[in-house]
């Protein structure tokens, strides 16, 4: 569904991707893993195109309906069914949840220019909106600046879900969730449409193997490997690079 | 699932005190009939502060340029009475597509910048106009002002000498101008300027063309700036230079952040308290009167962050 082919770039001599050969195919749950500066959230907005690549191409979709999309500004990406959420809360803190999530809706039905027609025309856009939160238990009223913090990461969930994407990576999204609430978070994650493609960054072992179907492992802007769960469990290398114990060649 | 829609159309409910606001704006008529000129002063500066809010207050971004659409629009309404015809109404219209228009191509390259690079630029683009003005003085009568013509009336009202027919003319289309604004502030477009002004880096991420929205708010805003400069023009028969001054534009920009921006009803205020105080403050010391304008504006950042209407919301909040 995602696919992504000698993809590289560099800021001045660092280089932060290298060569990455990726194929996600539709309805797979992939956990992007590797250390810290490894180059994971670059990857991310590498495809998401907020970084430019140096080289290389990204494709959307599958078979015949298969699309370039390396050349697309980040928001025509989103709009062919390529959504993330991002690390660091990226929301509208003076809008409520209810606001935030009937934008995104409005903005993918194509009526956010509509300047001459007032909200409550909207009523379907609005109700999907509280659908949306309401499956991912958000409370729609309240600002999101008053929203707890758990309740503000789903919340950046449930702005991706609403543009209705075919592939969506998720930047850590429980970044900064007490171990405890985090398996309620993924549980979120594994309750999406099984149509829908999903990576996701996690740096909890016990999250990424009880949730990926596959894994890959990123290193100093490659990725070193990709399997199941299985393999990569099994793979001396991983153990070495993932856990800190190689003499950090990074 | 019927309460998604409710909660959006409970904010876009019409008020009670919105109602007795403008009834009360009629009052002038009656209680104070010497200030009237005085009165339409008001109502063309609060429909000037009012389009620089929908920059400032909904989409978050900053303008010390806002002159440029105002004068701009005072000078079309000016040449159209001078040149081609004196019907006011249809004058009003020519010369907001005008601004507009201006407001658009000034937007292909404001849109890109933000911050102080952003003040620069509107401060700029300002000041060349300004200057523009100055040096066609064929065209525009120079620093001497674009004069020798006259409205005479609209629909039918002649413009009498005590500014009544100016302030009912210029209450009337603040009215119907604050009405389009209500609505566009209200609309899928409103949301996402508002969208904007929270997270511009998540408007793409969310599958928005933020730049889009942006060139249009520009375009709108400038309409509705020089529809305010061409009720200048109508109802004085001059135009003089000022119209396009940096003083003006420092000046609705301060009417803006003293009333509240964001607010609506915030550059309204703002105007009502700003024009009549430089009024009394002139009138007391024609000299020194900015020196008030200036403690007012200490005062109003320092204790009230989001204006006057701002501090009032607070308390009611606090109230309740």
């Amino acid at each position: 569904m995602l696919s992504v082919k000698k993809l590289n770039k560099s800021f001045g001599s660092l280089v932060v991707a290298q060569d990455i050969d990726l194929a996600l195919p539709k309805g797979t749950r992939y956990a992007l893993i590797g250390p810290n500066g490894a180059g994971k959230t670059t990857l991310i907005n590498l495809v998401t195109g907020m970084l430019r690549p140096d080289s290389g191409q990204i494709f959307l979709g599958e078979g015949e309906n298969q699309a370039e999309i390396t050349a697309l500004q980040p928001y025509r990406r989103v709009r062919q069914g390529l959504a993330r959420t991002f690390q660091i809360n990226t929301l509208f803190p003076r809008l409520t949840a209810l606001e935030s999530v009937t934008l995104a809706v409005l903005e993918r039905e194509g009526h956010a220019h509509n300047w001459w027609r007032g909200l409550p025309a909207f009523g379907p856009a609005a109700d999907e909106a509280a659908s949306i939160l309401g499956s991912l238990n958000v409370p729609a009223e309240k600002p999101t600046r008053e929203l707890a913090y758990g309740q503000q990461r789903l919340l950046e969930i449930a702005l991706a879900l609403a543009t209705r994407p075919r592939v969506l990576l998720l930047d850590e999204p429980a970044a900064g969730v007490p171990r405890d609430e985090s398996a309620a978070l993924f549980a979120a994650v594994e309750n999406l449409s099984r149509e829908l493609t999903v990576l996701f960054i996690e740096h909890d072992m016990n999250v990424v193997f009880r949730f990926a179907s596959r894994i890959i492992v990123m290193v100093g802007g490659r990725i070193l490997l990709e399997g199941t769960p299985d393999e990569i469990g099994r793979d001396e290398r991983v153990r070495e690079v993932y856990l800190g114990r190689s003499r950090h060649a990074a | 699932m019927a309460g998604a829609s409710e909660q959006l159309a409970r904010q876009v409910r019409w008020r009670p005190l919105e109602t007795a606001f403008w009834l009360a704006a009629l009052a002038p008529f009656a209680v104070a009939p010497s200030y009237l000129s005085l009165a339409s002063q008001v109502a063309i500066t609060a429909l000037f502060a009012l389009s620089l809010d929908l920059l400032v207050g909904y989409a978050g971004l900053v303008s010390l340029g806002h002159a440029a659409f105002f004068g701009f629009g005072a000078y079309s309404a000016g040449l159209i009475a001078k040149h081609c015809w004196s019907e006011p109404l249809s004058a009003l219209v020519v010369s907001a597509a005008l601004a507009g228009l201006l407001g658009y191509a000034l937007s292909h390259i404001v849109v890109r910048f933000r911050h102080l690079a952003l003040i620069m630029l509107t401060l700029g683009f300002g000041l060349l106009l300004l200057e523009a003005a100055n040096s066609a003085s064929a065209l525009t009568g120079g620093a001497d002002g674009l004069q020798g013509f006259r409205v005479p009336g609209v629909l039918g009202f002649k413009f009498d000498l005590y500014g009544r027919t100016a302030y009912a003319y210029s209450l009337l289309v603040l009215f119907l101008c604050f009405l389009v604004a209500r609505r566009i502030i209200h609309s899928p477009f409103g949301l996402a300027l508002r969208g904007i002004r929270e997270n511009a880096l998540r408007m793409p991420a969310i599958g928005s063309a933020s730049q889009a929205h942006l060139r249009k708010a520009y375009t709108l805003s400038a309409a509705l700036a020089g529809i305010a400069g061409a009720l200048l023009t109508h109802t004085t028969s001059t135009v003089s230079l000022e119209v396009l001054s940096f003083g003006r534009s420092a000046d609705v920009l301060v009417i803006l952040i003293l009333g509240g921006a964001g607010r609506l009803y915030g550059g309204i205020l703002g105007a009502i308290i700003y024009m009549v105080a430089r009024d009394q403050f002139s009138g007391v010391n024609p000299q020194y009167w900015y020196f008030w304008i200036g403690l007012l504006l200490v005062a109003v950042v320092m204790f009230l962050p989001n204006g006057i209407l701002g501090g009032v919301s607070a308390l009611r909040k606090k109230a309740q």
